[in-house]
């Protein structure tokens, strides 16, 4: 991701004293920090494996049923090469140093990869792979109040939302920066809190509470609404340490990316009422009780 | 109404095809008006206001806060209206044959009367923007406002000569 300006990189460079903006490669200075980012790293990189081995040891178990949709297999590991992009590598390193590398980051970890996430539908697969005993648990545990509440669209969007006001308009973001530990439960919160959201709006798996219609656009309106307030508030008041340049470009990414991707989510919002009210029997003349 | 209309039993007589009928047919006005309100609102500004002509811009710092977070509000309405739209359209295409010129005049009254509420609510009363910075703005306002009443009006004749004939009893 070009950056218009090193101003931006420069001032967060020097705001932050040492250890970020080196890989673990290069983990000379700072042997605590150095090590809290290999740390952080050798986590992503485990989930990663974990989460690619389940879904293919859900496959195998499930391979008796009726055939899983290739399509789903496609998103599950795409959204994992997405979250991979945006933790590990290149991306991920300019993204410790400047606002519009940052911003594409957490655009593919907090929208796109739970969307492919969630498409790929994680959870129907389990319940299909899993003994009954065991899928009987899990169908009790996702019926918890708790899990309940976390999953309504009005609490996932509040702590998608209010999560990425947090982070931008508080000293949290150059905290992050600085520390791994908490720069770690940042990533971890914007994907859940995405993943959340997205199934709570549009998710395929099971949902057995799921909002009305009414209630998903209002919300989904909603939080789209935050999100292009923020980028434009952004826009003009960078956080601590954010150059212009690097700042407008990053909110400009995060208006333009949110707005793509917001506008899937509508379309598979609506493709989902849709299908419920195909109208049945004979099409053309009155279809029944509608209206 | 809906156990009137299926109360012929399976057996479609006239009085079920002019119902359905009917509700195809404000069915297509509503997605036309919603199509045409969502694309004036997110596409016509995006693609001619910001990225042709340029008279607007990301941000201006005289923003005030309220007009950012009303301003945010029209953004998410807009695409969720235009996307809304559609899929009532494609509702009403499997369901029978779409009145097409009747959504077309439902579309041309829907841009017109966003546009109409843009030019009035947003420019003059909220003040949220403006169509053109550092110029004169009347003749703007007006051209702004004349040709969003003229929409509203060609769209409103179009409805008007395609109303469906009024249902027999």
């Amino acid at each position: 991701m070009a950056d218009p300006a090193g101003a931006g990189r420069r001032m967060i460079a020097a705001r932050m004293d040492h250890g970020h903006g080196t890989g673990p490669a290069a983990g000379g200075c700072g042997g605590a920090d150095a090590l809290g980012w290999f740390l952080a790293d050798a986590a992503v990189v485990l989930l990663l494996a974990g989460a690619a081995l389940g879904y293919a040891l859900g496959l195998w178990a499930s391979r008796g049923r009726s055939p899983w949709p290739v399509r789903r297999v496609l998103c599950w590991y795409a959204g994992l090469g997405c979250v991979g992009a945006a933790l590990l590598g290149p991306l991920a390193r300019a993204a410790r140093e400047g606002f519009a590398a940052h911003m594409s980051a957490h655009l593919l970890l907090g929208m796109i990869a739970p969307l492919l996430l969630v498409l790929a539908a994680p959870v129907t697969l389990a319940l299909r792979a899993l003994p009954v005993r065991a899928a009987r648990s899990l169908t009790r545990l996702l019926r918890r109040r708790a899990v309940r509440v976390i999953t309504h669209p009005v609490v996932a969007a509040v702590l998608s939302a209010g999560g990425l006001w947090v982070l931008y308009t508080t000293a949290l973001y150059p905290l992050m920066h600085a520390s791994p530990l908490v720069h770690a439960l940042v990533h971890a919160h914007v994907l859940l809190a995405g993943s959340l959201l997205t199934a709570a709006l549009v998710g395929p798996d099971p949902d057995p509470h799921r909002a009305s219609m009414v209630v998903r656009s209002a919300v989904l309106v909603a939080f789209i609404a935050a999100h292009s307030v923020l980028a434009k508030w952004l826009y003009a008041h960078p956080p601590d340490g954010v150059g212009r340049a690097d700042g407008e470009a990053g909110a400009q990414l995060m208006y333009y990316g949110g707005d793509a991707v917001d506008v899937v989510l509508i379309v598979l919002l609506f493709s989902g009422w849709y299908a419920t009210t195909r109208p049945r029997g004979r099409v053309r003349s009155g279809s029944g009780a509608g209206a | 109404m809906s156990s009137a209309a299926t109360g012929a039993g399976g057996e479609a007589g006239p009085g079920v095809e002019q119902r359905a009928g009917d509700r195809g047919s404000r069915r297509a006005v509503a997605s036309g008006f919603l199509f045409g309100c969502g694309i004036a609102a997110s596409m016509i500004d995006l693609f001619v206001f910001h990225l042709g002509l340029q008279w607007h811009h990301f941000y201006d710092l005289s923003t005030p806060e309220v007009a950012l977070a009303a301003d945010g509000v029209f953004h998410a309405l807009g695409w969720f209206i235009t996307v809304w739209g559609l899929f009532l359209l494609a509702d009403v295409r499997r369901r029978g044959d779409v009145p097409w010129r009747r959504w077309t005049g439902a579309v041309i009254a829907g841009v017109g009367a966003f546009q109409l509420f843009d030019g009035v609510v947003n420019h003059k009363v909220l003040g949220i923007h403006q169509i053109r910075y550092h110029v004169d703005l009347l003749p703007y306002d007006l051209a702004w406002i004349g040709s969003a009443a003229l929409l509203v009006l060609i769209g409103t004749a179009i409805l008007w000569r395609t109303r469906p004939a009024p249902a027999a009893g």
